[in-house]
C-alpha cells in the first residue's frame, strides 16, 4: 500500500466545513485502518485556512488546494484540480460525501479517471483487499453490496449514515501548486435560506402530509424548530402546493436518515417510505389506525395531528425545562 | 436548437421489488415499466425549449426492445425522433459503459443541448448523464430546477443543500433534472397517433462505430442483494387522553430511544 492510500475529500461552504466532511474523514480513517495505511484529507477552497481541525478526525496529512477559483464549487475547476491531486497521490481509495456537491463531483471524476464509483453508500468494508460498499437501490427497497475493482476505488457516502469519531493524527498541511485548467462554468450567484437546517443533514425531521389539509404547517414548524430539526413533506403535500419541492421526502424527493423522523398525517405510500425508511427512529401520527405508515414506524399515535402535535411540543418544552 | 434527451426505462416507483434467486439481481417479469421520472422532466423541458426556440428533440436510449414503448411515449408527448441502442453489450455494462455507448451514439446526432435525468430510480447511481458530458468534453450542470437559454449559453438553477446556485454554461452543454423543473404533460391522443409515424431507429454498437471492447469491463459488480432490515411493526402508544399519549411518546423518545 502506498503512503496516503485513502484520500478523503472535505466539503466546505463559505469557509465552514459541512457536517458530511467529518463523516467522510471518520469513515476514511476506518477504511485506512483496515488497509493499514495513511489517510490524507483534501480541502478545496480559498481564503482562510480551516483545514487544521481535520487532524482531529484522523487525517495524517492534509492537502489544501487554495485558489480563488475554488471558493464556490464549480464542477469543472474542482474536477480538474482533484483529478490532478488523485493522479499525483495515486491512492487506493477516494472517499467523499454523497451530497449534491459530492454526487456531482464524483460522477465526473470517475468518468475522467476511469475509476469505479459506488454512490450514496451507507456502509463500506474491505474484503479481499477491495472495497465492498452497501448502497440502496430502487429507492431503498433493496440494499446492494457492490464490489469495486481497479484503482482508485471511489465511494460517496450518504449524509448522516456514518458515525463521526475523533482520532488525533498529525494533520500536517501541504499546499501544492495547483492548476485550475480549462473551465467553462461561470458562477452567477447563490441563494441560501440562512439559519435553516438542511433536510438531508438534520438529526430530526418532522414531516407533514395530506393530513395537514392546507399550507399551514405552523405546528410542524414549531416542533421542528424546538427540536433543532428540519421540516419535510410528503409528495401529496408538495403536489397540493402546500410546500416547496425542496422539502419533499421520498423516492423522487430527498432521502433522509435522521435519528428521529416524525411523520404527521402521512399515510406511508411506498414512494414516501423510500425516502425515510433508513431513519433510526420513526414516529407516526395519523388518525387512520390502518395507515401503512404504522407498520414502518417504531412508535405510533392514532389521533388528530392538530391536537397531538402541539401537545408533543408542550411535553418537549416541559422536558427541556426540567 | 437541437436537443437530445437521454432516457431510461425503469420499473414504476410503485413496483414491489423482489430479489431474484441468484441474489444479485431483481425479478423483472411483473414490472410495470415506465419512463424514468427524472427523464420525463427532461422530455418535457426539451419540448418546451423546442416550442420556444425551434429545432428538434431526439430521444436516445440504450436498453432492451421493450424500451421502444417508452420512447414512443416520449414521441407522443412531442419529441421528434428516437434512437435505441439495443445490443447485448448494453446489458452487461456499468454506468461508465452505458455512458460510453451513449456518447458514441451522440457522435452521430447533432446537438446543442443534452438533457438527462439526475438519476434513474432503479440503480440510483447518479452517474450516466454526467459521465456522458465528460466523454463528450462538454460542461454539465446537475440537479436543475430552472433554466434559460441566453445568447448561446444556458443559465441553470442548481439545487444545493438549503438553496440554489445559479450557473452559466456555454452551449453545447448537458444538464440533469431535478423535481420542480416542470410538470410533464400527458401524451394526447393525436400525439399518440402521430408518434407511430415518427422515426425510431434501432442501432447496434457496430452501427454507432463502437467496438464492444471499448465499452470496457464493469468495474463495479453487485455481489449481494438484501432487503432493508424489516422494522418491527409499530408500537402504538395508548393513553387515556391525547395529552397522556403525547407525554408517553416524549418520555420514550427521551429515555428509551434517546433521540431527544
Amino acid at each position: 500500500m502506498s503512503h496516503g492510500c485513502v484520500l478523503a475529500i472535505a466539503e466546505q461552504s463559505d469557509g465552514v466545513f459541512r457536517k458530511i466532511t467529518f463523516e467522510v474523514l471518520s469513515e476514511g480513517r476506518r477504511i485506512a485502518d483496515s488497509l493499514g495505511c495513511d489517510l490524507t484529507a483534501v480541502v478545496l477552497g480559498a481564503g482562510e485556512d480551516i483545514s487544521k481541525e481535520l487532524g482531529q478526525y484522523g487525517a495524517d496529512r492534509i492537502i489544501v488546494a487554495d485558489n480563488q477559483a475554488l471558493y464556490e464549487y464549480a464542477n469543472d475547476a474542482y474536477t480538474n484540480v482533484l483529478s490532478d491531486i488523485i493522479e499525483k497521490e495515486d491512492p487506493f481509495a477516494v472517499i467523499l460525501g454523497s451530497s449534491t456537491q459530492g454526487k456531482d463531483l464524483s460522477a465526473r471524476i470517475a468518468a475522467r479517471i476511469n475509476a469505479p464509483l459506488a454512490m450514496d453508500c451507507i456502509a463500506v468494508r474491505v474484503e479481499n483487499s477491495n472495497l465492498v460498499a452497501t448502497r440502496p437501490m430502487y429507492g431503498g427497497k433493496i440494499l446492494a453490496d457492490v464490489a469495486l475493482e481497479g484503482k482508485p476505488q471511489i465511494v460517496a457516502i450518504r449524509p448522516n449514515s456514518m458515525s463521526i469519531e475523533k482520532t488525533a493524527k498529525p494533520g500536517s498541511i501541504e499546499k501544492p501548486d495547483i492548476n485550475i485548467g480549462k473551465t467553462d462554468l461561470i458562477f452567477i450567484e447563490k441563494k441560501l435560506e440562512t439559519g435553516k437546517v438542511d433536510l438531508t443533514e438534520a438529526d430530526i425531521v418532522v414531516s407533514g402530509g395530506r393530513g395537514m389539509g392546507s399550507s399551514d404547517f405552523s405546528i410542524i414548524e414549531e416542533l421542528a424548530g424546538l427540536l433543532g430539526g428540519a421540516v419535510g413533506a410528503s409528495r401529496s403535500a408538495v403536489d397540493e402546493g402546500w410546500r416547496s419541492v425542496s422539502d419533499q421526502v421520498g423516492q423522487t424527493g430527498k432521502v433522509v436518515s435522521p435519528n428521529l423522523y416524525i411523520a404527521c398525517g402521512i399515510s406511508g405510500a411506498i414512494q414516501h417510505l423510500a425516502g425515510m425508511s433508513s431513519s433510526k427512529v420513526i414516529v407516526a401520527i395519523n388518525k387512520d389506525p390502518d395507515a401503512p405508515i404504522f407498520s414502518k414506524a417504531d412508535y405510533g399515535i392514532t389521533g388528530d395531528l392538530f391536537e397531538i402535535v402541539p401537545l408533543i411540543t408542550d411535553e418537549t418544552k416541559k422536558l427541556m425545562a426540567s | 436548437m437541437n436537443i437530445v434527451v437521454l432516457l431510461k426505462q425503469v420499473p414504476s416507483t410503485e413496483s414491489f421489488i423482489e430479489i431474484a434467486d441468484n441474489k444479485v439481481s431483481v425479478k423483472t417479469d411483473d414490472f410495470k415499466m415506465v419512463i424514468n421520472p427524472y427523464d420525463e422532466y427532461a422530455v418535457e423541458e426539451a419540448i418546451k425549449l423546442k416550442e420556444a426556440h425551434g429545432g428538434s428533440v431526439t430521444i436516445l436510449s440504450a436498453g432492451l426492445e421493450r424500451t421502444i414503448a417508452s420512447i414512443r411515449t416520449a414521441l407522443a408527448m412531442g419529441a421528434d425522433s428516437g434512437v435505441l441502442i439495443q445490443d447485448p453489450a448494453v446489458e452487461e455494462c456499468d454506468s461508465l459503459g452505458t455512458a460510453r455507448i451513449l456518447a458514441a451514439a451522440l457522435k452521430q446526432i447533432p446537438f446543442d443541448l443534452i438533457i438527462a435525468g439526475q438519476r434513474a430510480v432503479d440503480g440510483d447511481n447518479f452517474q450516466v448523464g454526467i459521465a456522458v458530458a465528460e466523454y463528450l468534453n462538454i460542461p454539465h450542470i446537475s440537479l436543475v430546477t430552472k433554466e434559460e437559454i441566453i445568447d448561446g449559453k444556458i443559465r441553470c438553477h442548481r439545487t444545493v443543500e438549503g438553496g440554489i446556485v445559479v450557473l452559466d454554461a456555454p452551449l453545447p452543454a448537458l444538464f440533469t433534472t431535478q423535481r420542480g423543473l416542470n410538470e410533464p404533460r400527458y401524451a394526447s391522443l393525436p400525439g399518440i397517433m402521430k408518434a407511430k409515424k415518427k422515426p425510431l431507429e434501432i442501432k447496434t454498437l457496430a452501427d454507432i462505430g463502437l467496438d464492444a471492447e471499448k465499452v470496457g469491463k464493469p468495474k463495479t459488480k453487485i455481489v449481494a442483494m438484501k432487503y432493508p432490515p424489516e422494522r418491527k411493526g409499530g408500537r402504538i402508544i395508548e393513553g387515556e387522553s391525547a395529552q397522556a399519549k403525547a407525554a408517553a411518546l416524549v418520555k420514550i423518545l427521551h429515555e428509551e430511544s434517546k433521540v431527544i
